[in-house]
């Protein structure tokens, strides 16, 4: 089966991320760059699926230049084919973003063949929009559920047909979209696999093909960044060892739970 | 918010493994009302021991670098926090194989246990490595892994049972200071941290890659960059994870690539200096709270390791497959000339440097400096190497730091020469003689910033006339012209020029001028004007601080003339003990007196053409000064004799003003034509000449370690007035002859199991005795080569190093270990092997 995933390159989570001066970009400076978590793990489902059903898995990024570390990171964790639809490296919004991978992906389709299935991230790290994924299935044409932590592939059903699990309080929901189609996963789908040395080393070879990206904005744009106050929390330590026990029965004692 | 307390004896900045061992030995030490500061929190605050490799390789040519490396394994073994999982450095290539017969005679030096494995022995060691790339082995038992977060934090535990004030999460803002009475004299007053002021009369800057930074709060600068080193871990490795143990595999040194592979736990840790060297201002690293793991654990940049990932893989294979679970661009120190920072920095007083520290050397570096502020100067053992003092204004720029650094990182595991020059930022300063040096051929080696000839092209026509053989063996002949020994016999049977505007000169004026003198001074420095003194300075534990010569210029003038090496210490020692009467005043003037040195015996003659001044041994006796006029060409310069010799041949040392120095150049060497003047290079002045005289310098022969007794230079008598040292050097003294002396020794044959002639470098080649063993004294000191090098006028190539009295006899057989073989050498004697009667220097 051919999979297309689509990634985005945010700065790295895990830290506090400045906002420039002009409130219009966030401040890279002290950043490492990583694919948003869930793009990541749409990348481990992909290769996973492609590793138990056969296939191809290719990765399409929009973004700045320096969006082909993630198309070499895919690969170097499994995926065979990576995408640029290069930027200036600005902002773009979601209708923008999604209108520029709806033709970059109908440019790939009609070159080499319809994709049986589009992997979303749920939502990318950064600007959060939730809007890409549909944006982009609603204009091919696909359908497509968001929020999935879980999928299967019936080939042998007529046509193939995707099962889609996804959460929801006290169970889950199971979709079955028949292919060609397209999900939003979420984080905890899988657990993505670290590159291997050999798999680094391969993903320098690989050929990325680079496409233009247009698009004309769309009606969403930014007006100005702020970082939210942030709660700080205070750990103590309350000892080591034996010496410690009574301190853990005194704060225990003091949570009402003994 | 916590508080800070508003005084303390002291304040420490840091608490990583320097500061955390600071404060404990410290305490140990009884200092109390301690406050140890970190703007992150404990234990592990975000400085570059949270990420550190933590295994100590206990092997290092550099003498500081090697015990105090030692000391540190000591000092985790004795709290429990280290395993010695053993270590080997494998050889890709002929010349790492060579290098390891190097290694393993600085193991002898040091006393570490190592051994030399075939390929087949290191596999039977790590099985998983791939042999048919591997030549040779370099193992020792006891490289170690420590626990340098806990070792760490049991120190700060152990202070703050001492009363030590530990504040986390306190970031220091500002460091005040105050001037003192004499001009330039500031001394440190409070620290100001986001917490509230800390009045104190001393600080520790132990922050490790921030340390710069701070140190710059005080108009200060401690010399380091902060830099990357790249590291993964791979893994599951089933193989190791069946070791059921962090450390089960000795560590390897994949030392051709410039990388090790460490064992942790089910994972291997693969770390490099082979990537391009990458460096961060200290503003650019992020905060705790911006920093995605920590501050000193930087985004991988992965580009930069991939050919360290190709070269792991081909020596074990079963990385390629394992998965990189963490990958950092680690943040370390890196200073200029890769030594540590300790010590008082010269612009303040009381603010104190521990940085640019690993966690190898982390606890014995803490040890040193807290003893140094206990004690008034380090006890462990010598440290010139490694005191911030040493570096010259121009050492202390990011300029020359960051292209220094760059240059020797890619050497952290290199092939480092004793000799090897630098090539980047060279002729920061010359002399006044430079461009016709230049003309003449010469090969300049740079001694801190000031560059030297070490020999002249333009004297090869001098090896045919004296049949001087070159070496056979590259490395020995690596750095070395046999010029160097063609130019040595024509000083010895004619006469050389040798330039010595490196000379650092500094003059003590004013009323009290002469009484500081005396209290730097060993020697008597009250002596009558226009007399020199050879003395030297002690610690005050009465071992040397420096060697130098003093001159009374006049009633309230002194001059001191010291080398280049030493010139930023002993600069900082003279201000640092000055009195605060306004009674002394300091200056240096290096930069307007040149300096040529002209000796031979036909020295007299050369300078007799340029004056009409008696310069017999009456009229110019040894050591005296004379002030005289020279005819240059016409020109008359005013210029200062002082007959001494640093080559045993009778001559002068010219001291002119620093713009007359070419005309005063191109008269002597047009004077000199008929009686044979050459110019003559460093290799001559400061090895072969001075060895065949057996004459000390200060950094090889002569450390704080060592008294003058045991160097031979204490004087019949010791004279009345006080001075620095003066009173263990009295006990010294009293307690009769040396246990060590200063020998010179003659290698008795050269020639190597291959037939080959080998020529020692003076790189603390062990002393041995007959029946190989290494030679201790009662202190733990080892007897080692200090300074090798030829005597070509004794045909020997002579070695020098501290005895045992019973072997310091005259004639006494022994071997020294070279290349990890043993020559037979013989003791000449604690004097000269050439001349020994000084009829040369009073003819």
């Amino acid at each position: 089966m051919r999979i297309l995933c689509c990634v985005k390159r945010v700065a790295a989570p895990g830290a506090k991320i400045n906002v420039t001066a002009d409130g219009l970009a966030v401040d890279a400076s002290q950043l490492g760059f990583a694919t948003s978590p869930h793009e990541e793990c749409g990348v481990e489902e992909a290769v996973q699926l492609v590793e138990r059903h056969g296939g191809e898995v290719t990765v399409l990024t929009l973004g700045p230049p320096e969006s082909a570390e993630q198309l070499r990171y895919a690969a170097s964790v499994g995926a065979h084919r990576g995408v640029l639809a290069a930027t200036d490296g600005s902002a773009w919004d979601p209708q923008r973003t999604a209108a520029a991978l709806t033709e970059a992906i109908r440019g790939l389709e009609a070159r080499e063949g319809p994709f049986d299935l589009l992997i979303f991230g749920n939502e990318s790290a950064d600007s959060g929009g939730f809007q890409v994924g549909v944006r982009v299935a609603y204009a091919l044409g696909r359908p497509i559920v968001n929020g999935i932590k879980g999928i299967e592939v019936d080939a042998e059903a007529d046509g193939g047909v995707v099962r889609a699990r996804r959460e929801i309080d006290g169970g889950f929901e199971v979709y079955e979209l028949p292919m060609p189609a397209a999900v939003g996963v979420k984080e905890g789908i899988n657990l993505p696999r670290y590159p291997t040395m050999r798999g680094r080393l391969a993903s320098k070879k690989l050929e990325i093909a680079e496409l233009g990206a247009h698009a004309e904005p769309g009606g969403q744009s930014l007006v100005r960044l702020r970082r939210p106050q942030e709660t700080v929390t205070e750990t103590e330590i309350l000892g080591r060892g034996p010496e410690a026990a009574a301190a853990v029965v005194d704060v225990l004692e003091e949570l009402g739970v003994l | 918010m916590a508080e800070v307390p508003e005084k303390a004896k002291c304040v420490v900045i840091g608490a990583g493994i320097v500061g955390n061992c600071l404060v404990g030995h410290l305490t140990r030490l009884g200092w109390t009302d301690l406050v140890l500061l970190d703007k992150g929190p404990l234990p592990n605050p975000g400085g570059s021991t949270g990420h550190a490799s933590n295994f100590i390789f206990p092997v290092d040519h550099n003498k500081e670098m090697c015990l105090l490396g030692k000391q540190s394994a000591e000092q985790y073994r004795d709290l429990g926090l280290s395993v010695d999982s053993g270590g080997i450095e494998v050889a890709r290539t002929q010349e790492r194989v060579d290098e390891f017969k190097r290694r393993m005679t600085s193991a002898v030096a040091w006393g570490v246990e190592a051994r030399l494995l075939t390929a087949e022995q290191v596999r039977e060691l790590v099985p998983f490595i791939n042999t048919d790339i591997v030549l040779e082995g370099f193992y020792c038992p006891t490289v170690s892994v420590v626990d340098s977060l806990e070792t760490g934090t049991q120190m700060r535990n152990a202070a703050v049972s001492g009363g030590c004030h530990v504040a986390a999460n306190t970031e220091v803002l500002d460091i005040i200071t105050e001037d003192g009475p004499n001009p330039g004299d500031r001394t440190v007053r409070a620290v100001v941290t986001d917490k509230g002021t800390i009045e104190t009369a001393c600080v520790v800057i132990a922050c490790g890659v921030w340390s710069n930074r701070v140190a710059n709060m005080a108009d200060a600068r401690i010399p380091l960059v902060p830099a990357v080193h790249q590291m993964v871990d791979v893994g599951p490795l089933d193989i190791l994870a069946e070791t059921n143990n962090e450390i089960g595999y000795p560590i390897v040194r994949d030392m051709d690539t410039f990388c090790y592979e460490r064992q942790s736990a089910g994972s291997m840790e693969v770390g490099s200096y082979a990537h391009r060297p990458i460096f961060h201002h200290p503003d650019e690293i992020p905060s705790n709270e911006e920093a995605a793991l920590s501050p000193t654990e930087m985004p991988f940049t992965p580009d930069d390791f991939d050919l360290q990932m190709e070269q792991a893989i081909d020596l074990m294979d079963m990385l390629g497959d394992a998965e990189i679970k963490y990958a950092i661009n680690g943040l370390l120190s890196l200073t200029p000339d890769a030594m540590p920072c300790l010590g008082e920095l010269p612009e303040v007083r009381n603010l104190w440097s521990a940085a640019a520290i690993w966690v190898k050397e982390g606890p014995g570096m803490a040890q040193v400096v807290a003893e140094w502020m206990t004690f008034g100067y380090p006890r462990v053992i010598d440290v010139h190497g490694a005191d911030v003092a040493r570096f010259y204004p121009e050492e202390r720029g990011d300029d020359h730091i960051w292209a220094r650094s760059a240059e020797h990182f890619n050497k952290t595991y290199g092939i480092v020469h004793p000799q090897e020059q630098w090539e980047s930022r060279r002729n920061l300063r010359v002399g006044p003689y430079f461009s016709r040096q230049q003309d003449l051929g010469a090969e300049f080696f740079q001694a801190r910033t000031w560059e030297r000839p070490q020999w002249f092209e333009s004297n090869a026509d001098l090896v045919d006339r004296y049949e001087v053989e070159g070496r056979e063996v590259e490395w020995d002949a690596r750095w070395w012209s046999p010029i160097t020994v063609a130019e040595h016999l024509n000083l010895r049977e004619n006469c050389g020029l040798v330039d010595l505007s490196a000379f650092q000169v500094f003059e003590l004026t004013g009323p009290g001028a002469v009484a500081y003198a005396e209290y730097l001074a060993v020697n008597k420095v009250d002596v009558a004007v226009g007399r020199s003194v050879y003395t030297p300075w002690l610690t005050p534990d009465g071992g040397f601080h420096s060697d130098l010569t003093m001159m009374r210029m006049g009633p309230e003038r002194v001059r001191i003339v010291t080398g280049v090496f030493d010139g930023g210490r002993d600069e900082f020692w003279a201000r640092r003990h000055m009195p605060t009467d306004g009674s002394v005043r300091f200056a240096s003037i290096t930069d307007r007196i040149t300096t040529l040195g002209i000796w031979g015996p036909n020295a007299p003659h050369v300078m007799g053409a340029l004056t009409s001044q008696d310069l017999s041994q009456a009229g110019s006796p040894y050591g005296s000064l004379v002030e005289v006029e020279l005819d240059c060409g016409g020109r008359t310069i005013e210029a200062t004799l002082l007959r001494i010799s640093y080559v045993g041949d009778t001559g002068w040392e010219v001291y002119a003003d620093w713009d007359d120095g070419p005309v005063l150049w191109d008269a002597l060497m047009a004077a000199g034509a008929d009686y044979g003047l050459r110019p003559t290079g460093g290799a001559v002045y400061g090895t072969s000449g001075r060895l065949e005289k057996g004459y000390r310098l200060m950094g090889a022969e002569l450390e704080s370690e060592y008294n003058p007794l045991e160097a031979g230079l204490a004087r019949p008598k010791v004279k009345a007035a006080p001075f620095i040292g003066k009173e263990p050097y009295l006990a010294a003294r009293a307690t009769g002859d040396p246990e060590v002396s200063m020998c010179v020794l003659t290698v008795e044959d050269q020639t190597d199991g291959a037939g080959r002639k080998r020529y020692m470098q003076g790189g603390n080649e062990p002393i041995l005795t007959q029946d190989g063993q290494r030679i201790t004294d009662s202190h733990g000191r080892v007897s080692r080569v200090t300074t090798a090098g030829p005597g070509p006028s004794v045909g020997k190539h002579l070695l020098m190093g501290y005895l045992p009295a019973e072997l310091a006899r005259p004639g006494t057989d022994l071997q020294v270990m070279y290349m990890n073989e043993l020559f037979p050498v013989k003791v000449a004697g604690t004097g000269a092997v050439f001349d020994p009667d000084d009829t040369r220097l009073k003819s």
